[in-house]
């Protein structure tokens, strides 16, 4: 019998990282590049890390269809001048994180289209490759001309730069660098070794989404301790998963009313915004949900008060809600900025890899809480919400289908409130040579984390990949053939973090 | 006489709009006089000057808002002329204004940065397709009216017993339509720029005035504020009636001022701005409107 290349797993399985097996760089790339051959399949996470003394390569593919997430692996030397075949060569959905494996460790790739660095961590493999000395994208002609923005943002949002080229008004070219915000999340992770420490660098990798980065480190540490999360906590994350959507989707139709001058429509969303955000201060004292979400203990009864207050909002939230949408739906001022700005096609996400909203707006069904869902999603059938069009219109429609879609999921789930267990006491411990991967779908879209431990049970790689790490490249296509000055719309309306990028 | 009552309407007139949008929006907004407080604020303050900018970008501010100062002694008040009045006087006007521009230009290209290019090239694009809507109106009024200095149009226009009040005054409000858009044009407003924004990619008139700062910061807001207080004026010239009693054409100025801000907290609040490359059509649109009048002036003296 043939040896066999991969391992299957569900969603939030842990297994024996030893039992994943190795193959040859080659053998890796043929059958990874195989499975990607497949619409259904798509790499959640691609990642390398030393392990007994050599790089080990961990290739995460999801299929879609079957749950199922398929884990292969590969030992390669550092440190050598061996001249690896990329995969990106073949599907460039991987290009990133093989740019970021190039960067961390420095492998050499013979057919890589573009290994520009990542986001400069202060321990990478070229120290001597700086921002400061990095060679833009450029064109000489005499017609174009260059505009840089940033990398500090005019609202003072986060750090990022944009590098435009353009023929008058219109842009031929972006290119983003980000990296300015690099913390050295996945690292602080393995030096802090505290629960309580880790569970607040996962809710503070992208401040914007505290619940989906929360729920998928709990979700990891409880599967690594063999832990099987009760009703009542499943029931927290999914609650706070959907309510952290409608807060985020309202303050972006704020924000992408604000950016074509539609006043009335940024001052209402933004009024709507306040009572979801502050019913998570009513839960657990933080608007942002920081505090909510902590693995195996629920530290936030959710009593029947925090149910009808719940309620109260949401059923003054929705009239209000309605109204607004559809007088934005209707002023056809509004309409014309958005229809046909800052389109992405079905092909283009599918081959760049995008994940949650930039792909369901193209047509491209990536939502996890239907493909591999975790909490109380399995409960029920989730519809994803499916634009074509690709276009900022398309993308402020699924915020608001999505946002009605929270509602109705929130109101269902809250007919049955589960009992609360009072746990404090247990404190297991991870399992010892252990491979874990949660998949979580943030209001952004797809997260991924993965954690390893050792023989004594100690994390020796932990990896994040917020949905933004694939979405860069979204935004950089959608603008091309627009006008420089509907730059901040389609921004707008990815709304991708920086942070969870720059980790 | 009209330059007070200018400066007087210039105190309040942003705060108006302003006020008129914090309505829209459900919320109280501040005070009236907040802009003009802002103003002196910063006129007490000094300027930093970037080392890469020449002398044109520290006089540029005073050139912009002494030429918008000189153009408003230009405006008469119903029979009463300007301070400054002469035949074929509105060309100067006119071109007083864009002088004023053409400095604020090239200050902005002065300082060096990619943005503010941006912002000057669109500025002067702008201006350049709204002049022949100002000139076409005002060339039709003066056919109009047989004068070519902005006092006698105005005045003829009611004061003389040839034509139709009804003409006239329908006549007027076309004018009025392509004064009042001049001045959201002219000022950089909601549907043609947003001066609220803070992204420098999508702003006109904003991105241009980046780099000033303090005392020079102040004068330009101020200009802007007066500017439109300039236009209001115009507006309020097209419908003031026949009357001996003064009195009555000072409310009926302040009353078209006010409603010209409210119009304009009005637009700014239930429209979205328009895409950057739609701009010139909606400012050609202008022209066309103008053209209107101008037909309209054909038919009333029998040209046609």
């Amino acid at each position: 019998m043939m040896m066999r290349k991969y391992i299957t797993i569900q969603n939030n399985e842990t297994i024996d990282f030893r039992t994943i097996p190795s193959l040859e760089y080659k053998e890796f790339l043929e059958t990874n590049i195989l499975f990607l051959k497949d619409v259904n399949n798509h790499c959640v996470n691609y990642f390398g890390f030393p392990y007994a003394g050599k790089l080990k390569l961990v290739c995460c593919i999801a299929n879609d269809s079957k749950a199922r997430i398929k884990l292969t692996c590969a030992d390669i030397n550092i440190g050598t001048n061996d001249v690896y075949p990329s995969l990106s060569a073949h599907n460039l959905a991987l290009n990133i994180f093989e740019r970021e494996l190039s960067e961390n460790f420095g492998i050499k790739y013979s057919d890589h289209p573009w290994l520009k660095p990542v986001r400069y961590p202060v321990d990478r493999f070229d120290k001597s490759s700086q921002i400061s000395n990095y060679p833009f994208y450029q064109i000489e002609s005499e017609e174009l001309h260059e505009v840089g923005v940033g990398p500090i943002h005019a609202g003072i949002i986060e750090p990022g730069h944009f590098r435009f080229i353009c023929k008058g008004e219109q842009i031929l070219h972006l290119e983003i660098q980000l990296g300015y915000q690099h913390r050295g999340i996945e690292k602080l992770f393995l030096e802090k070794n505290k629960l309580l420490q880790r569970v607040i660098l996962a809710e503070s990798i992208a401040g914007d989404t505290t619940v989906g980065h929360a729920s998928a480190f709990a979700n990891i540490w409880e599967s690594l301790c063999g832990f099987e999360p009760d009703e009542e906590l499943r029931f927290v994350r999914t609650i706070a998963l959907e309510l952290e959507r409608i807060a985020i989707h309202t303050g972006d139709l704020s924000a992408i009313c604000g950016d074509v001058a539609y006043q009335l429509g940024s001052s209402v969303f933004s009024r709507l915004r306040t009572p979801v955000i502050n019913f998570f201060q009513a839960w657990c004292g933080n608007r942002l949900a920081k505090g909510l979400i902590r693995p195996i203990v629920n530290n936030y009864i959710f009593t029947s008060e925090l149910r009808k207050l719940l309620l109260k909002i949401l059923d003054e939230y929705e009239p209000d809600f309605n109204e607004m949408i559809k007088k934005l739906f209707h002023n056809p001022g509004c309409l014309v900025r958005f229809e046909k700005t800052g389109v992405v096609s079905y092909g283009q996400a599918l081959k760049i890899g995008a994940v949650g909203m930039t792909a369901k707006a193209s047509g491209l069904n990536r939502d996890i809480r239907l493909s591999h869902p975790s909490d109380l999603y399995k409960n029920f059938v989730h519809q994803p919400v499916i634009k074509h069009h690709g276009d900022v219109f398309s993308r402020t429609q699924i915020r608001r289908e999505e946002i009605l879609q929270s509602i109705a999921y929130i109101r269902s789930i809250l007919e049955k409130i589960p009992p609360h267990q009072n746990r404090k006491e247990i404190s297991p411990k991870p399992r010892e040579n252990a491979f874990t991967i949660s998949l979580v779908e943030g209001w952004r879209g797809e997260i991924c984390h993965c954690a390893v431990t050792n023989e004594l049970g100690e994390l020796i790689n932990y990896k994040v990949k917020d949905p933004s790490f694939h979405n860069w490249l979204a935004l950089a296509l959608a603008v091309r053939r627009n006008g420089i000055s509907d730059f901040p719309i389609c921004n707008k309306s990815f709304n991708l973090s920086y942070c969870g990028f720059d980790l | 006489m009209n330059i007070i009552f200018i400066l007087i309407v210039s105190l309040f007139f942003t705060g108006l709009v302003n006020r008129t949008k914090s309505i829209f929006s459900g919320r109280k907004g501040p005070g009236i006089l907040q802009p003009i407080k802002d103003i002196v604020r910063l006129l007490k303050k000094g300027s930093v000057y970037s080392s890469a900018s020449s002398f044109i970008f520290q006089i540029a501010p005073a050139v912009y808002f002494s030429t918008v100062f000189i153009a408003a002694l230009f405006i008469p008040f119903g029979e009463n002329p300007g301070l400054i009045s002469f035949q074929f006087d509105f060309v100067l006007f006119a071109y007083l204004l864009a002088l004023g521009k053409f400095f604020n230009v090239i200050s902005a290209l002065d300082t060096g940065s990619s943005f503010e290019g941006m912002g000057a090239s669109r500025e002067v694009l702008y201006s350049m397709l709204a002049e022949p809507a100002f000139f076409i109106t005002i060339g039709s009024l003066g056919l109009l009216s047989g004068y070519s200095s902005f006092s006698r149009i105005f005045s003829s226009i009611h004061y003389s017993a040839s034509g139709s009040p009804v003409i006239a005054y329908s006549l007027g409000i076309l004018a009025s339509i392509v004064f009042l858009f001049l001045g959201l044009i002219e000022n950089s407003r909601v549907p043609v720029d947003d001066p609220k924004t803070h992204l420098e990619l999508t702003m006109i008139h904003e991105v241009m005035i980046l780099d000033n700062s303090g005392f020079d910061l102040g004068l330009i807001l101020y200009t802007g504020i007066l500017k439109f207080a300039l236009y209001g004026a115009l507006i309020a010239n097209l419908f003031f009636l026949n009357t001996a009693y003064i009195i009555i054409n000072v409310l009926i100025f302040f009353s078209f001022q006010i409603l010209f801000a409210l119009t304009v907290g009005l637009v700014e609040s239930l429209m979205a701005r328009f895409r950057m490359n739609q701009n010139p059509q909606v400012i050609l649109m202008l022209s066309s409107v103008s053209l209107l009048i101008f037909l309209g002036v054909m038919i009333i003296t029998g040209k046609i």
